[in-house]
């Protein structure tokens, strides 16, 4: 057993993992934080993106002792103060999301790539950079209008999540 | 039309949990003690099992117990069962094997459950399974559909040709007869390839034992939880269904594959029992593909009859269906009541006839999927009628026209009573919507660029709302298809609903809502929707088939007309009125022709109170159920319209318009149904483009992972331009048809149909994938060099 130690959501958190534990296991099992799911095991579906020092990574192929000493911010750190992140309201308001098991990792993936790309985001540009997130059930056509709409939203006044969890 | 009543776009109630991750999923479950479980599957696609080994393994670290086939035998747990009865032409029954939870002697595909290790981790119990020795004598496998029958291996001895049943519908000889009579004939070969579900929550099962009390729970990722307990109870013996509690919470997406109970959920359950502990599985994805059923995996041969007018006389299809190794829950019902009662489509067919080969294999159970039939059966009808009209050399739309079914109610000769419908309105609507009219110098501006564009249309016809229970029963189902609604109005009135359908995405917390809101005229913040546990709700036939809103809602209409008629019993006394001189109206109970008035709150209050009427004369309380069994089908109906524009050099296929226009009826809530249109478009064009799950020769499954097996992604995908008409369901009191398959099931056919116009030719299968669509474009070159 490992002891690792690391910033989740703003807190400093420390669990003794076995050396293969992965970073979503060490989220989901140990410290409680289910919203961040395992959709495919192979690192295809994005369903357990979580940012890692402020970029989107994997959790599901991210080893718990590779993040010792980082800081990771999950879905459930998103929202500040009971105010959602505006992606998560633009996902709410656009219906970005019907069962709901891929939209933690759609959401997270999507603040990074405002992060990375900017707030005027066009159709072409989101349905590219998307590629890493699998959805079954929406057909992406309203999450693509929810990304679009919340990087928008993101520009004008409320901070990327980079900042905030930092 | 108020801001939260029917027919607004109403934001979804359930999202705050979703969007902030505290979704309540099965695998988010946690029970004190819990220990883990591991199944140990077979690599074989069909073998003997001479023996198992489990010492090294039950020494193991962490390990809690082991468990093979033989343990559940010795505990009397009954096999896995199919829940639909169908007869061979004959008469005769289905010929249907054991179906254990694990293997008792044989294994019989890739995935099948050999034992159960239940380890104090997964890791534990993983690495535990490795040390299971398991001495198989290897058989040879029988993987391809329409090689099945009469091949030397067998799958069942119970069926030695591989054959579950060779069944059939329509008139035979009346088809005969048109087929004379034709002037045309056009025959097609299909294949509707298999596809794999995954639904991207993958399945998951806790089960939990409570000794004090003698009751087993059951959490698990299921579109139907009562139906669940009903087949763990009834027929697998688990235990009574009072000392049985299931509890399906948030689900991630079904799409079918959640509907039937599977080994797994089985075993934990029964398995926490034996261990004293919860026990926990939850699949990984390639867990998820080996062993949740599949879907389609249909061999097809059809012929249409036309005279000289291009008027249809007559369709004969022959179907070989691959039911896979086991038959799953309802696996009977779907190349068969559910797939040849749909092959008239839109289409004033005099003549049909059907006749299905369902075939065991050595391949995962396969099952309905999205659509179930319906799609399979659409794609025959589509590419028959595209192809039919590109030989006449008629335009697809106006030949379609031609043959729409224009009067109803409309019997076809295929079981069904059409109720309503305007399948024109939607074909022009749809022409407008794609610019039909500008076609053909988009045509000219892609071949200017070296591209090949085409387009496809897809008239779709759907029966959702199985039913009425008796007519179904009569066909062999072994359940009924109502659907139950309790309404619990609370003393200050706020209202709870407990339904028995399951919403897994659907939005049912805010739709159901919606119709509460409107009808009782409360606020919708007021109404809470309960569902997916057997311990709140009585009894329930869960959601699949389109039909928790035609029959789900009619449930909790019904139960609200109820509420309402004792409300006005009560506001009778509380107003001294006759109750015939009560009105409700806007959340008023109001003595007609006075400014009396009694709001539902109040009312519900003074129901509890019984103050100011005699208990014995009237029950204090507000709270009613009803069981809504549905007169008929409802029929949702549209058409589909894809452009696509190919690039010979690469295969790629891009789909550049796609125009929906559905008639489902009556609309709850239009955001809610568009959002399921494009998800059932989005999965059509997965299996025409992307998907295809392919077992090789050995039969081993090599497409198992999302890297093997192509899930679209939005970058595959275009945005969809969708529209509705409105004819509302004359068979339900809110006229609702149902809306969750028809993308699935209106769009194969749409995007097939477009690309063999492109190229020119009809050689190209499902799925369409580049490599294959450029071989076909290299033909369609070739060709028109020649030309």
């Amino acid at each position: 057993m490992t002891t690792v130690s690391l910033t989740v959501n703003g807190k400093a958190v420390s669990a003794n993992v076995d050396p293969r534990t992965l970073l979503v296991q060490l989220l989901r099992e140990n410290l409680r934080l289910t919203g961040t799911h395992v959709g495919c095991d192979t690192s295809q579906c994005g369903a357990c993106v979580v940012h890692l020092d402020g970029k989107a990574v994997k959790s599901c192929t991210t080893l718990a002792v590779a993040v010792d000493g980082a800081s990771v911010t999950t879905i459930e750190g998103l929202a500040h103060d009971g105010t959602l992140h505006p992606m998560q309201e633009a996902f709410r308001e656009h219906h970005g999301l019907q069962c709901g098991f891929c939209t933690p990792g759609m959401i997270m993936a999507a603040v990074d790539m405002v992060n990375r790309r900017g707030h005027q985001l066009d159709e072409k540009t989101i349905r590219e950079d998307l590629d890493g997130n699998i959805c079954r059930c929406t057909g992406y056509h309203n999450i693509v209008k929810a990304i679009a709409a919340g990087a928008e939203a993101m520009g004008k006044g409320a901070a990327p999540v980079r900042q905030a969890a930092e | 039309m108020s801001a939260t009543g029917i027919g607004a776009a109403v934001r979804r109630k359930e999202d705050h949990r979703f969007i902030t991750g505290q979704g309540r999923y099965t695998d988010d479950i946690n029970r004190p003690g819990q220990a883990h479980a591991y199944f140990l599957r077979s690599p074989h696609a069909h073998a003997k099992i001479k023996s198992i080994d489990t010492k090294a393994a039950a020494g193991m670290p962490g390990v809690i117990g082991i468990f093979t086939g033989a343990d559940l035998a010795t505990d009397k747990i009954g096999g896995l069962i199919c829940g639909w009865m169908i007869h061979n032409k004959d008469g005769s029954p289905m010929r249907a094997g054991p179906h254990p939870a694990l293997a008792q002697g044989k294994v019989r595909y890739v995935g099948d459950h050999v034992a159960v290790v239940v380890a104090e981790t997964l890791a534990q119990a993983k690495d535990a399974a490795e040390a299971i020795a398991v001495d198989y004598q290897e058989l040879p496998a029988v993987v391809d559909t329409a090689k099945a029958i009469g091949a030397k291996t067998v799958v069942h001895d119970e069926a030695p040709d591989n054959s579950v049943f060779n069944w059939h519908l329509g008139d035979k000889d009346a088809t005969e007869k048109a087929f004379k009579a034709a002037k045309h004939v056009t025959k097609i070969d299909l294949v509707n390839n298999r596809l794999v579900p995954n639904a991207m929550e993958p399945r998951a099962a806790v089960g939990d034992y409570d000794d004090g009390e003698g009751i087993f729970t059951l959490y698990t990722t299921s579109q139907n939880p009562h139906v669940a307990r009903l087949v763990l109870s009834a027929f697998i013996g688990i235990a009574p269904e009072n000392k049985l509690r299931v509890i399906a919470p948030d689900v991630g997406g079904g799409f079918g594959s959640k509907i039937f109970i599977y080994a797994e959920e089985t075993v934990c359950v029964w398995a926490a029992k034996k261990v004293g502990r919860p026990v926990k599985w939850t699949a990984d994805r390639t867990e998820a593909f080996l062993s949740d059923a599949h879907g389609r995996d249909h061999v097809t041969h059809a012929e249409l009859a036309t005279d000289a007018e291009g008027k249809i006389l007559g369709m004969k299809v022959h179907t070989t269906a691959n039911l896979g190794a086991y038959l799953s829950t309802f696996s009977s019902s779907v190349p068969t009541y559910l797939y040849a009662p749909l092959l008239s489509g839109q289409y004033d067919i005099p003549a049909i006839y059907c006749e299905v080969d369902a075939v065991y294999t050595n391949t995962a159970p396969v099952d309905a999927y999205r659509g179930a039939g319906r799609p399979e059966a659409t794609f025959v009808v589509e590419r028959l009628i595209e192809i039919t009209a590109r030989q006449l050399g008629k335009d697809p739309a106006k030949f379609r026209m031609q043959n729409y079914i224009k009067k109803f109610p409309h019997q076809t000769p295929v079981i069904m009573m059409y109720d309503a419908g305007n399948y024109g309105a939607s074909l022009k609507k749809a022409l407008e919507m794609i610019d039909y009219k500008g076609l053909g110098k988009r045509k000219r501006d892609s071949a200017r660029n070296g591209k090949l564009r085409g387009i496809g249309f897809s008239s779709y016809i759907e029966a959702c709302g199985i039913a009425p229970s008796a007519a179904v029963g009569s066909l062999g189902a072994g359940v009924g298809l109502w659907e139950s609604a309790e309404v619990r109005v609370n003393p200050v009135g706020t209202v709870e609903v407990f339904t028995g359908s399951h919403s897994h995405g659907q939005g049912h917390e805010t739709t159901f809502a919606q119709l509460v809101s409107d009808r009782l005229g409360i606020p919708i913040d007021n109404v809470s929707i309960i569902h997916g546990d057997t311990d709140k709700v009585q009894m329930g036939m869960g959601t699949y088939g389109s039909r928790s809103g035609a029959v789900g809602m009619s449930a909790i209409f019904k139960a609200i007309d109820k509420v309402i008629a004792k409300g006005k019993k009560v506001a009778a006394h509380v107003l001294e009125a006759d109750e015939a001189d009560i009105d409700f109206a806007d959340g008023h109970f109001a003595v007609k022709g006075t400014d009396r008035k009694l709001d539902f709150g109040s009312c519900a209050l003074q129901a509890y109170v019984a103050h100011k009427f005699n208990g014995q004369e009237l029950e204090p309380g507000l709270k009613e159920g009803a069981f809504y069994d549905p007169t008929n089908f409802t029929f949702p109906a549209g058409v589909h319209i894809c452009e696509v524009e190919i690039d010979p050099q690469t295969g790629v296929t891009t789909i550049e318009r796609w125009a929906a226009v559905d008639d489902f009826g009556n609309i709850i809530n239009p955001m809610i149904v568009e959002g399921q249109v494009h998800g059932g478009i989005a999965q059509g064009v997965g299996q025409a483009l992307l998907e295809g799950a392919r077992y090789n020769a050995d039969g081993q499954l090599v497409t198992a992972s999302f890297m093997d097996y192509t899930m679209p992604r939005a970058d595959d995908l275009p945005s969809f331009d969708v529209g509705m008409t409105v004819t509302p369901c004359p068979s339900n009191p809110l006229g609702i048809k149902g809306c969750g398959e028809a993308g699935a099931i209106a769009s194969p056919p749409a995007v097939i149909n477009a690309i063999t116009d492109a190229l020119g030719h009809e050689d190209i299968a499902m799925p369409a994938t580049p490599q294959a669509v450029w071989r076909a474009a290299q033909k369609s070159i070739s060709r028109m060099a020649a030309e």
